[in-house]
């Protein structure tokens, strides 16, 4: 369901096609909103849960219908999202209101727009673009400059600590996660993720799919710098220091509350989706099924993609709960002397890869 | 290469903070992230604890001890009781010596558990902490099971402690160090030993032995310096002498001798020093009546006298002058937590906003008794 299938599909009918552009963007982008929301509300509800399991709690209980009351609280974040819009919206007196109030927006817009690109399976792509990777990471920092006008507007030294170490960390993380995604594009030889995808079908030796992570040991290492980077750059633990609860209090959402708060939060976990389906795209096959040559239809693709994700924003999580937090410099120096100098160098070698073995 | 300048900023952490360990103000000059000077505010938790004991009873005094050291109370009753008894001269009889220092001990494994989850949680590592907080419950049920209190025991009076242990209180007592011993490994391997945690630490906020004692740091702080001192062992009261056990001294393990990482792990140690030490008390707990040397009415003899004792957070002494009658004419505590404070601006100096968190959470502070 892409907005060039819906476009085509209009001119079919009559010869509009300003008019059948927006409404194909409006068809399709009112669903990825949904899935957006959903994300938000299940992977909290994962997140507290997997939480709760890995610390020996018992987590959100009580909300929840009928016999599940009690034991799961199924509705715990419904209840959340609730009290999150009736909450009052607080605006500091002396901040920058005009920047204050857009800074969500703008975080939002961001998280919405990489969404559109992820192949979710082989049919079910809100915009399958020819540069779609480049257009993903693109998208990706427009978040980082939401955070800088949260955490300037805010007028709060813990707002303004956090978004400066946010714009640190983002923008030196996206450099090793581009150079690894590299591998990928130099692999396919393309950008168009769907044809990234089509690349990682069959098998290696008749046992492993044919993902790239697979394909030889420069990919295997990308694959891992490109995860560790895109937790950076979603700024979640051992990686969130932008927010680090000990010591910024909130960092720069230290003075959102109510439904902007719950904005940023919605692009959080939004933001693990994609960079996690930019991950699954690029080095794990997509929507290819992990055993070669079954389960290949686009219903099964969904699954695996979605899988595949899912499974990935788990990984994030419970690196949330095992792992301390780095220090600044610490951040600074994994991704300057350690990830970027490997990535290079995996350039490196995946092209002397291709030019040999091939 | 020189030095970027920049403007000095002032920052207010806290007294509302997720990480001052209660109503800590500290006024921070910071350039960038780095600190130039740290001013500690204290007195948001101030309760007049020494002037309100000039007007109470002796007896009356314990449960003002425990509202100081909250999360060491029995240690903080300890002290009091210990410090009475050597004014007024009583022995007391050995039942009650052994339930005190089994008391004494669970309860400094049970802060320094909680020392160190907080420790974990300031460097950002949730799961320790509540792994901690599981086992250090079950400490606080025994003690409820005791006393009747969770956190403000009120249990060492003069001459003896207010209830006896209940009968099956060996066998818990046991069956809970051994649950709890193989949970030390499971601390170190999830926290312990973790990179980021010991990147975090080591060489982070070096104490140097000669610093710490010019300003009276004491307890596992000063023993993470290398200094082995532990009044236990050197200033032996009650009947610490029965007991064998090390007393745990910091290395520069993976850092400098004296970093946070050395007054981390000593703490960590201390724990198994504690169980070795409850271990051969329950052993060896004669039989008998816990009531026995309890003076109806406390009267100490004219004069005063200085103890102190060996709190989880280092040298905790009472200075009690004695009129003769039945209310001190004054009671002064000396807080280990009050002199590790002191040290704080001198050690952060040139640190990260991050590493005077590490630092703070590492001297292990509680601010009902820097406040008192």
């Amino acid at each position: 369901m892409t907005v060039d299938f819906l476009v085509d599909w209009f001119a079919t009918i009559g010869d509009f096609p300003i008019l059948a552009f927006i409404l194909a963007v409006i068809i399709s982008g009112i669903p990825l909103f949904l899935l957006m929301a959903l994300n938000a509300m299940v992977a909290v509800y994962a997140e507290r849960k997997v939480s709760a399991f890995m610390m020996d709690r018992i987590g959100p209980m009580g909300q929840g219908p009928g016999l599940h009351a009690g034991k799961w609280g199924l509705l715990q974040t419904v209840a959340d999202a609730i009290k999150l819009l009736v909450k009052e919206d607080t605006i500091p007196q002396k901040s920058d209101k005009l920047l204050f109030k857009m800074a969500p927006f703008i975080i939002f817009i961001g998280a919405f727009l990489g969404l559109a690109a992820v192949p979710f399976s082989s049919s079910l792509q809100v915009a399958d673009f020819n540069v779609g990777v480049f257009y993903i990471i693109a998208v990706g920092s427009i978040g980082v400059i939401g955070i800088i006008m949260a955490g300037w507007s805010s007028n709060n030294k813990w707002s303004l600590y956090g978004a400066m170490r946010s714009a640190a960390q983002i923008i030196s993380y996206e450099i090793p996660a581009g150079l690894s995604i590299i591998v990928p594009i130099m692999m396919a030889g393309t950008m168009n993720l769907q044809t990234m995808i089509q690349f990682q079908s069959g098998s290696i030796w008749g046992i492993l799919p044919n993902w790239i992570i697979f394909n030889n040991p420069f990919t295997f290492l990308a694959f891992f710098i490109f995860f560790i980077s895109a937790v950076a750059e979603t700024n979640r633990t051992p990686f969130d220091i932008p927010e680090a609860e000990s010591e910024l209090v909130a960092g720069w959402m230290t003075e959102y509350s109510g439904f902007r708060w719950a904005v940023f939060f919605l692009s959080e976990y939004s933001n693990m989706l994609v960079v996690s389906g930019l991950a699954v795209a690029g080095f794990l096959g997509g929507w290819q099924s992990p055993i070669p040559g079954m389960f290949d239809s686009p219903g099964w693709g969904l699954f695996w993609f979605m899988g595949k994700v899912i499974f990935l924003i788990f990984v994030m999580m419970w690196f949330r709960w095992t792992f301390p937090r780095l220090r600044v410099d610490q951040l600074m120096h994994v991704c300057w002397k350690v990830f970027i100098p490997i990535a290079m160098f995996n350039i490196f070698g995946v092209g002397i890869w291709k030019l040999i073995i091939g | 290469m020189g030095v970027v300048q920049g403007d000095q900023m002032v920052l207010n952490i806290g007294p509302q903070h997720p990480s001052t360990h209660g109503v800590l103000r500290l006024e921070v000059m910071t350039d960038g992230e780095i600190v130039s000077e740290i001013k500690p505010h204290l007195g948001y938790l101030h309760r007049c604890f020494e002037k309100h004991s000039e007007n109470v009873t002796y007896e009356q005094v314990i449960p003002f001890t425990d509202r100081c050291d909250y999360l060491a109370s029995m240690n903080s009753n300890f002290g009091y009781v210990v410090a009475m008894e050597e004014l007024m001269e009583i022995k007391v009889p050995d039942r009650v010596e052994y339930i005190r220092i089994i008391m004494g001990e669970l309860n400094r494994v049970a802060s320094h558990l909680l020392a160190l989850g907080v420790y974990g949680l300031d460097i950002g590592a949730f799961t320790p902490f509540l792994y901690m907080l599981r086992d250090r419950e079950r400490i606080l049920d025994m003690f409820e099971y005791t006393c009747g209190a969770r956190l403000l025991y009120n249990y060492m009076w003069v001459g003896g402690v207010s209830h006896d242990l209940p009968k099956d209180f060996e066998k818990i007592c046991f069956g809970f160090l051994d649950y709890f011993e193989p949970q030390i490994d499971e601390y170190n391997n999830l926290l312990t030993y973790n990179k980021i945690f010991v990147e975090r630490t080591a060489d982070v906020g070096v104490i140097p032995a000669d610093v710490a004692i010019s300003y009276g740091v004491s307890g596992p702080n000063l023993r993470g310096s290398g200094v082995n001192w532990d009044v236990r062992k050197d200033e032996s009261y009650s009947i610490y002498d029965r007991f064998e056990f090390d007393v745990p001294v910091g290395d520069g393990k993976f850092g400098t001798l004296g970093d946070c990482f050395d007054r981390y792990w000593v703490r960590m140690l201390e724990i198994k020093e504690s169980v070795k030490i409850i271990r051969q008390a329950l052993k060896d707990i004669p039989s008998g009546d816990v009531h026995q040397a309890l003076p109806k009415k406390i009267r100490p003899p004219k004069g005063s006298v200085y103890r102190r004792t060996e709190s989880p957070r280092g040298d905790l002494g009472y200075y009690i002058i004695s009129d003769g009658s039945p209310v001190p004419s004054r009671v002064k505590m000396r807080s280990p937590a009050f002199t590790a404070l002191s040290c704080l601006d001198e050690v952060s100096k040139g640190w990260m906003i991050s590493d005077v968190i590490a630092i703070l959470g590492s001297l292990d502070i509680v601010l009902g008794e820097i406040d008192r």
